[in-house]
């Protein structure tokens, strides 16, 4: 977009010169209202509650200014208890996930047979509803007669109490979590099938070993997916809320309180609306500040082929 | 390798190093099939599961050692289940939440991404850019202001906070569509506007039936999305008569959570329209996944 603006060969004139000025603004018309109206004013709505305790019975709000502020960084314990399982949860997950798909995606890249059958069966846990699949996780983990516990039996282990202990509780979640990351499988897969054999067969010939061709050749040429899997991971698992809301609650003793999950619970259990859009705010600087930080570090590293 | 060059006689023998490469080739494989078996059956066994216990009668439910297949098949637990909770109401709301959510984000993010890859009009790479900023804001810093909005329009108990958005477009759809229009041949529009079409004219006679692929992955990924919608139904929707199947099972959960068998049944069923659906539009999906993958 950007270059065949300075490439004039690529840009004919009736493009400068037989438009109307208002036709582009006519078709992202609806984007411009819903912009304003569901971005712009939420945004410092959102910021302006912040500085206000908030009356949810006559929508009042009351400005206190940096009250919310000041009680979340030194009363609230849970605002710390959640930032730190959320950070936990997200950096767990990334390592797992990551290394799991790619693991994956790199057996299907093989060439095996069968493979729409293999893709099909690690995609499936996207189809199910989150609801339905954080019901029967309860049920698999339940610690007396879930699947699970039931399967370690057989092999004489006593399997732990998984979701209801504040041990295992979060190492759960993110195992069920990886369990459903199969968008990433598919994504790692179009990465691999990407790199041009003809690199690996020059590796070949110059007597390259299996762990030189991945490091040399397969990680610097899927950096691209890598990038994308790891910034849209981290700035959805910050956010996760359904699943953990589902299955514990935050609980036991708010080991897996995620900060979405008491932002939630803020908002609309104890209607603190204010402390909530204040809690909200902190949570939008912590992505963006993460999500530059990722861009600044990583995308420098990205290697795209051509 | 030279085991496959087309003039080597077909019945020659392999020497040495070409055997190796061929045995090596072939315990890769068969070591790739035997780790995808077991991974697979590990991530079909939740599936399993929830399908076996929707078939138990109660008292084979709390039997140990557990047991995957059934000693006793029992289909009622289906039809209990919708008797348990209005369950037809729910499937009914969850389906008119996904149709009109979903007609919404294909008519809005079609309209718009044509103006931000087949129009040409100044300040709009700027604006894109800002269209791809507002993915960063997370959802939970636009749902207080947006409830307090909502309920004060009295649209509170009503789909219309989860479905009148979706017709204002949506930041990765928008992307997503833009892409794909960027890469239709600029060519058709010119000779479309020679023969005097109007920038409509082009939009609704060339763009939109090109962009076929790219409209079907906006439909699909809506379709699972509002299917799935948990936080959405669950902020608005505070009313019985309204809830989704996502907010009724879960509630159905709290009240009576030992009901394991029904609970599965009622899983199963809020699953199979999505596997009815992804065994329907398989390749579009896969394709829409990776092509969001590979432009991100």
């Amino acid at each position: 977009m950007f270059r065949r603006k300075r490439d004039p060969a690529s840009q004919p004139n009736s493009w400068r010169t037989d438009n109307l000025p208002g036709w582009g603004l006519f078709f992202i018309a609806p984007w411009v209202f819903g912009f304003i109206a569901f971005t712009v004013y939420p945004f410092f709505a959102s910021l302006y509650f912040s500085f206000t305790n908030f009356n949810i019975i006559n929508f009042t709000p009351r400005w206190v200014g940096l009250d919310n502020y000041v009680e979340l960084f030194t009363y609230d314990p849970l605002f710390w208890i959640s930032i730190g399982n959320s950070i936990k949860y997200a950096a767990l997950l990334l390592v797992a996930a990551t290394i799991f798909d790619i693991f994956i995606a790199y057996l299907l890249s093989l060439n095996v047979k069968f493979l729409s059958i293999y893709r099909t069966i690690f995609f499936f846990p996207v189809l199910v509803p989150v609801v339905a699949a954080s019901l029967t996780w309860i049920w698999i983990l339940n610690p007396r007669f879930g699947l699970m516990n039931g399967l370690l039996d057989l092999i004489g282990i006593k399997g732990p109490n998984w979701l209801a202990s504040p041990d295992t509780a979060m190492y759960s979640l993110i195992f069920i979590a990886v369990w459903g990351s199969g968008r990433s499988v598919i994504v790692y897969l179009s990465g691999f099938n990407d790199i041009p054999s003809q690199l690996y067969e020059a590796a070949d010939i110059d007597g390259a070993s299996g762990l030189q061709k991945f490091r040399r050749i397969t990680l610097p040429l899927l950096t691209p997916q890598i990038f994308f899997n790891v910034v849209t991971l981290i700035i959805f698992s910050l956010q996760s809320f359904s699943e953990v809301y589902i299955m514990t609650g935050g609980g036991p003793a708010n080991s897996t309180l995620l900060y979405a999950v008491n932002l939630y619970n803020r908002a609309f259990h104890d209607f603190a609306m204010g402390y909530a859009s204040a809690l909200a705010w902190i949570m939008f600087l912590l992505i963006l500040g993460l999500t530059l930080l990722i861009f600044k570090f990583l995308s420098g590293r990205v290697i795209y082929e051509r | 390798m030279s085991a496959m060059q087309p003039t080597a006689p077909l019945r020659r023998a392999f020497s040495r190093e070409e055997r190796n490469y061929l045995l090596r080739q072939r315990l890769k494989s068969v070591a790739a099939h035997a780790v995808l078996i077991i991974f697979g059956i590990a991530f079909m066994l939740p599936f399993v599961w929830m399908i076996s216990s929707s078939m138990k009668p109660n008292v084979d439910i709390f039997e140990l050692p557990v047991r995957l297949i059934p000693k006793t098949l029992r289909l009622e637990n289906y039809i209990d289940a919708t008797n348990a909770i209005p369950f037809w109401q729910y499937l009914w709301n969850s389906t008119y939440y996904t149709i009109f959510a979903t007609i919404g984000a294909v008519l809005s993010n079609t309209f718009i991404a044509y103006g931000f890859s087949r129009v040409r009009w100044r300040g709009r790479n700027v604006v894109f850019i800002i269209v791809i900023a507002t993915m960063m804001l997370p959802f939970q810093v636009r749902m207080i202001p947006l409830y307090i909005l909502f309920a004060r329009l009295g649209w509170l108990n009503t789909f219309l906070p989860l479905i009148v958005p979706n017709f204002f477009g949506n930041a990765f759809y928008i992307f997503l569509m833009r892409q794909f229009m960027m890469t239709l041949p600029r060519e058709l529009d010119d000779a479309a506007r020679i023969d005097g079409a109007s920038e409509w004219g082009i939009f609704w006679r060339i763009a939109v039936p090109l962009s076929k692929p790219a409209i079907l992955t906006v439909a699909i990924f809506e379709i699972i999305h509002t299917w799935h919608d948990f936080i959405g139904p669950l902020v608005y929707l505070r009313h019985p008569t309204k809830y989704t199947l996502s907010i009724g099972l879960r509630l159905y959960f709290t009240q009576y959570g030992a009901e394991w068998g029904l609970l599965m049944a009622a899983a199963a069923m809020f699953t199979i329209p999505m596997v009815i659906f992804f065994f329907f539009a398989q390749r579009s999906f896969i394709e829409g996944i990776t092509l969001t993958g590979l432009k991100g």
